[in-house]
Order: C-alpha cells, then structure tokens, then sequence
C-alpha cells in the first residue's frame, strides 16, 4: 500500500477550455509553497498527487490548506486494481479505526475493471461486516465512510477527506493593488480577492513622525499573513507626511478625509500602473465609516476609472471579524497604533461629500507635486524574501 | 558509554547549541529595550515565539517562557491555585505525577486546598468515571501527566480534555515534559501544558508555560512585564530561540524516530521477558521510550552502579525522585511492595544504536547473573 496524498480540484473543473493553465498554475502554486520540502509530485486532469518522502505529513497539510484552488485534500492509499487486493487492502485500512457503522463508496472512472461500483459497495461492505465484529452498515451517516476510487492508473483508498481553501490558483487573475491600514477590515478585503486567483501587491500610506514605527511594523505583519495565501506580496510604503499636512493646512476640515482618500487613490492607481496590475482593493464597507457611504464612495473613486475592488463592501462588521480571526489577522490588527487614517480626523466628517466641491478645494494646493514625490520615494519590501531570510539558520 | 538516560535528560543537538552560541553573540540586546538592538533582539524572540506556537497549535500569545517544567508546574498549580481559590479549593491530580507538581500538591494543601487522587485503571490509565465522580462544585483544577515519567503511560489526554469541557470551572493543566518531541500532542482541549526543552535535545534551564487565553494565573515571579505579565524577569533570548530550535527539529520524522524506538525496546522487552523473576512495568499504553522494570531479586542502587562500571548509564524510578522510598506510581498501579522498591527505568531515544542495546543486554545478564543472591543461594 503506497501512501500518497491527493488533491481534488474545486471550482476548476468547472473551467473546461482553460483547466490546464488553472492546473498548471496550482501545480506550480503548490510547489512554490512545499519548496525545501522532500516529495514527488504528479497532475493529471483530475487530480494532484504527492507522495512524501522526508517531509512531515502534518506540515505539508497544513501548508495545503493555505493554498487556493484545492478542494479536498485526501491521505490515501494506491492499490492495484485487483478485487481481492482492493478487498484486502480495505480492511487493513478499516482496522485503523474504531467505528461502529461504515459505508463504503465506490467510483469506477476505469470502465474495464469488471465489477460495477454498486456491486463493489456491496461485496467489499459485506467482507468487512464478516472480518470485524460488532459493526453495522449505516449508509446515511456512518462512522467511517471508505472511499475507493478504481482509476486507469491504480485504485485509491481513503477515509478522510480534508478541506482545502477552495477558491482559484493565486495569479490565475493577474496582480491587483490592495490598499492595506492597520485595520481590521483591509486584511481581508485581501485574503477575499486572492480567494479568487488576484495575486496582490499592498500599499501603505506612512505619515512618520505622526505615526509611528510600530504601526509600520504591524502592517509588515498583515502583509506576512496575507503573504501565506499569497507566496509573492511585495508592500509598497508611501511616504504621506507633506500631502496629509498640506491637506490638513489647506482643505476645509469637513472635508479632509474625503481629499485625504482621493489622494490615495491618485497615488495607488499609479502605483498600480506601473507594477502592471489591473485593480484596486480595498476594506471599504458601505456606510462603515463617514467616507464609505455611497456618496463618499463617489466623490473619491471619481478620481480614477481603474475598477475599485471592495470584497467587503456588504458585509457587516461582526462578519468581517469573524473572517478575520479565522485567517489569523485578526490579532494584529487589533493592536493599538495610529495609522494615517485615525490621525488629523475633524469632528464633523461630510457624509455625502460633492465631487465638484472637491475638485474646487484641491485648487487650493499643487498636489500633483507631491504625488509625484509620494510616488518617488516609495519604499518596497517583498515580503517573502523578509520571511524566508530572516533567522532562517537560528531557528 | 552507552545512555539510557533519555527520560532524566538528552544531550544538547549540536545545531540547537550552535544557535545558542550566535545569539549570545550577535543580539545582546535586551527584547525590552526601546532601541534598535533590543528592537532586533524582539524581532528574534517574536519569531522563535510564532514558530512554537505554530508547532503546538497554539496563539502566540498563550506561551509564557519559565526555566523549565518545574517551574512551569508551579506557576500553573499554584497560579490557578492562588487566583481562582474564590471559586474552589479542590484540585484533583493522579499518583502518576513527577515531583514539581506532587510537592507543589502537597505545599498547596497546607495552604488549605484539598487534593483528591484518581484512581487508575488495571492498565494504568485514568478511570474517566472514577474521575467524573470525583469532581465537584469546589473544583478548580485537574493537573494529568500526558506521559509519567516512571512508567511512560500515555494518558487518554483528549478524552479527559473532552469530559473536563463539560465542567466549566474546571481548569485542565497537563504536564508533557515526558511527551514533546517524542510523540504527536494535541493541546485542544487543554488549558495549561508544561514542558521542558532538555527532554527533547535542547539546553537546560528554558521551559514553557501554555496557557490558553481565557484562564487566568496569579504570579510566582514578580516584576516587570516581560514576555508576559505572568513570569516576570528579563527574556533568557538565547535560551528561547534554542527552544524554539529544538523543538521545531524534535517535531522533524517524528515518526520514523518513533518507530526506531518501538523497534529497540521491542528487542529489550524480548529478552528480558526470559527473566522469570524481573517484572515489566510498562505495557502497551507506555511510550516506547520509557522501559520500566522491576529486578525485584536486587536492589536498583546496587545494579546501577555495577552496571556504571561499565559506562552504562539509567535510572532507578525518575532522576528526581528520592532514593529508597518506594515508587508511588507502581503502588498505584497495584505492584507489591518489592516490586514497588526495586524498579529502574531504561529511557531510550532515537540516538540509541541497535548495537548499544546488544552490548547493554550482554552485561545486564553477567551483572544479574551476579548479583541475585537468590539464585547464589540455591
């Protein structure tokens, strides 16, 4: 009984003109993330297939479950297609657990094998009932539920089955720009839009001595734990100090968060031109917060025509919490640092900003300048050459 | 020399000592302090803190450094102890226990806690209704070894932790000193969970302090904030990232390594079967890496040193345990007094050779041959 690990496609095989590029970039995808790991690895049209030499099982599934694309992730056993050898190899599986009721399960994809999958079910079921005592057959909700799968290339054998992240391969969709803060929401707009196959730059607007270090270095942080979905996130750092102040002495208070996000969104759509990306993302949540109700969301998306990605935009906020702490972002992003965003805020934001009005306030100052000097003093750090690099040999 | 000592402690893994040694060197800084070098030197404790609690499927947050499991059962026992004695005075705990949390017991109760021993099954696991039925609304903690050290039980951790969710007052401390690096733990239903970096080929004097983020301790150590506000006294860096070390490379093949150590107690047991007077303590709830036995005809020191002599090395009971008492833990486990005074314990590790086994059995015959008076006499 050869063990191997199986990986089961989700939405991809939906994709029937393009499943080999999906595939192939999922293949790819799996290796980047299993890289200084020991395993063999193998793809057809239906599935990925590991066998570890060296690498620790429970590692490499918990590195699988962060990995887009993967519907099931499965630990079974290759068999030859022979009914007494299936039959045998069964039953050494069943007697790893223990288990009051079964079912079997079986699909014959290989049409040549002799017998028919409900007749498999039947006389594998019945071998088992005759070997180990005191079990029942329960075919709506067993205990254990034996998979066999008879395929041209062998037959599998399993019980479990692990869920993968779903979703499609990262890069599938090309590179989109995410707007990262410090905040609770942003992390996950980010997670939602690598779901789908975006591979995702960030940028993060500083305002040094305003904020501080450390909020830099939460951000560094969320970038980290996206960049476990992700495999290649590069954080962009504005530098926003002179623009927030030239807003802050200029603009009417009212006003300046709204001038504040146009900004940001002038200087991310060209940031985003230049890394060769096709959308941005943000955390933005309808009515949320004074500039995230629809209103405010024309007047600054009014800005660029670049399509503005909001994956969260309808959800409430106890459930973007909830997905959050599930991705892990959660606890950072809670901690207490300003951003740019929490500082500089006036009493009475507008509500429902007019875009004209904006456009007549921004005469006020030469903000393409500064935009020009934003954009020239980026600071990049990919992320992954950060994790990877450092203290790799102490620890 | 052949060590069959590995229960008592391991030796250093030379790459654990390595980055001991470079971080000693290279971050003096003290984590705490405002500038760059303690900021680096944060960074670095940051890091060994996520990469275990990556490994134990813990929060970051949930993970407090000590100077090892003694004092890690300390702060568990008496900080639960201390802080929640509003709720309840009733701890319970089992005959199994290594001396930090028997002591800390016995030091608890003159403090006017009440300490109730569960009973153990024939097989030396924890009668789970015996358990049940001990708990009451005075309880506040159940401190269960994962693995006892004398005779290397694997206790049925999850399924206490799954009977003890049900009582939610009830706080469940384990101590895995005997069980990290040697065999798959799962902390899920567990609150608080000691351990030891010299038992998996890490340095002495660093240990841990699990604690789950909804229980709260009272502290033994007291000072400014350190990794947490639970154990004060400046972050051991060096110390910590070994940890961080040894762990990640026990927690490698943890399998084969398991497997090997089957494989040379198997022979051990094989063979000292044959003895009809010795018992074998352990069964086949131990772990493979404890081996527990009773010569019964002579006494444990006398063998010890006459197996020294040829740079064989073990234990009688655990290395903490006084000498000439008997072994609580095989009287709890129904042994007679004899047996109960005349164990040792051979602890292998993956280290161990197939060789070092052959050459400890060869002498173990000659010495025992020697040494059984009863046999002289006959």
């Amino acid at each position: 009984m050869k063990k191997l690990i199986l990986i089961k496609y989700g939405e991809l095989s939906t994709k029937k003109g393009n499943i080999k590029m999906f595939i192939n970039k999922l293949y790819q995808n799996i290796n980047d993330k299993l890289k200084g790991e020991q395993f063999h690895i193998k793809k057809d049209l239906n599935r990925i297939y590991l066998i570890l030499e060296k690498a620790n099982e429970e590692i490499v599934i918990n590195k699988l479950k962060e990995i887009f694309g993967i519907h099931k992730i499965v630990i079974a056993y290759k068999i030859d297609s022979d009914f007494d050898t299936i039959k045998e190899k069964v039953l050494t599986l069943c007697k790893k657990y223990s288990f009051q009721t079964f079912k079997v399960e079986t699909k014959r994809a290989n049409k040549n094998f002799p017998i028919n999958s409900m007749e498999v079910n039947k006389l594998i079921g019945a071998y088992i009932l005759q070997n180990i005592s005191n079990i029942k057959v329960n075919v709506h909700q067993p205990d254990l539920l034996l998979k066999i799968e008879i395929r041209d290339n062998g037959t599998y054998i399993y019980t479990d089955e692990i869920s993968g992240l779903g979703g499609y391969p990262v890069g599938i969709q090309g590179k989109g720009l995410l707007m990262l803060s410090g905040g609770i929401d942003s992390p996950v707009a980010g997670f939602l839009s690598i779901k789908r196959g975006i591979s995702i730059d960030c940028i993060y607007f500083e305002s040094p001595p305003h904020t501080s270090i450390e909020a830099k270095e939460k951000v560094i942080k969320l970038a980290q734990i996206l960049n476990q979905y992700d495999g290649n996130i590069n954080l962009h750092i504005v530098p926003f100090t002179k623009i927030q102040e030239a807003i802050y002495k200029n603009i009417d208070p009212s006003y300046i968060i709204t001038i504040m996000r146009r900004m940001m969104y002038r200087i991310s759509a060209q940031l985003l031109e230049k890394i060769n990306g096709y959308a941005l993302i943000n955390g933005e949540s309808i009515g949320q917060v004074a500039s995230q109700t629809l209103t405010s969301m024309v007047a600054i998306n009014s800005v660029t025509n670049i399509p503005v990605i909001r994956p969260v935009a309808c959800f409430d906020k106890l459930e973007i919490i909830n997905l959050a702490k599930k991705i892990g972002t959660y606890d950072t992003s809670i901690l207490p640092y300003e951003d740019c965003c929490t500082i500089f805020v006036p009493e009475h934001p507008v509500i429902n900003p007019n875009t004209k009005k904006c456009n007549d306030l921004e005469l006020n100052f030469d903000y393409q300048k500064l935009i020009n000097e934003c954009l020239s003093n980026i600071e990049t750090i990919n992320i992954k050459a950060l994790t990877v690099n450092d203290y790799q040999d102490l620890l | 020399m052949i060590y069959l000592d590995y229960s008592a402690t391991t030796p250093v893994n030379e790459e654990v000592l390595n980055t001991f040694n470079k971080v000693c060197r290279n971050y003096i800084g003290n984590p705490n302090s405002l500038h760059q070098l303690g900021k680096e030197a944060n960074k670095l404790m940051n890091e060994a803190t996520k990469q275990i609690a990556n490994l134990l499927k813990v929060k970051e947050s949930e993970i407090i450094y000590t100077s090892g499991a003694t004092e890690s059962n300390n702060l568990a026992l008496k900080g639960v102890a201390f802080f929640y004695k509003n709720r309840g005075k009733h701890i319970i705990t089992t005959k199994l226990e290594h001396a930090s949390i028997k002591e800390t017991l016995n030091y608890l109760e003159k403090q006017g806690f009440n300490i109730s021993y569960v009973n153990l099954l024939d097989n030396g696991l924890v009668d789970l209704s015996h358990l049940k039925s001990l708990i009451t609304k005075d309880t506040i903690l159940v401190s269960i070894c994962y693995v006892d050290s004398e005779i290397g039980l694997k206790q049925p951790i999850m399924e206490i932790g799954r009977l003890l969710k049900a009582y939610s007052k009830v706080i469940f401390h384990v101590d895995g000193t005997q069980a990290v690096g040697k065999i798959n733990i799962n902390l899920e239903n567990v609150d608080l969970f000691s351990f030891s970096a010299h038992k998996f080929y890490g340095l002495k004097g660093i240990g841990c302090l699990i604690k789950k983020e909804n229980i709260e301790l009272e502290p033994i150590i007291h000072g400014g904030k350190s990794n947490t506000i639970y154990r004060s006294g400046t972050p051991t860096l060096p110390l910590i990232i070994s940890l961080a070390k040894a762990l990640r490379l026990s927690f490698e093949n943890l399998e084969i390594k398991y497997q090997k150590v089957l494989k040379l107690n198997q022979k051990i047991k094989k063979e000292l079967k044959k003895y009809s007077e010795i018992t074998i303590n352990s069964n086949e709830y131990s772990i493979p890496h404890i081996l527990n036995i009773s010569l019964n005809q002579i006494k444990p020191e006398t063998f010890i040193r006459a197996m020294e002599k040829h740079e064989i090395y073990f234990s009688t009971k655990s290395a903490c345990s006084l000498l000439d008492t008997f072994s609580t833990s095989l009287l709890a486990l129904n042994k007679n007094e004899q047996e109960a005074a005349t164990s040792i314990r051979i602890s292998l590790s993956y280290l161990t050779t197939e060789q070092e086994i052959e050459q400890f059995l060869t002498f173990f015959a000659k010495e025992y041959q020697a040494l059984n008076l009863k046999k002289r006499e006959e």
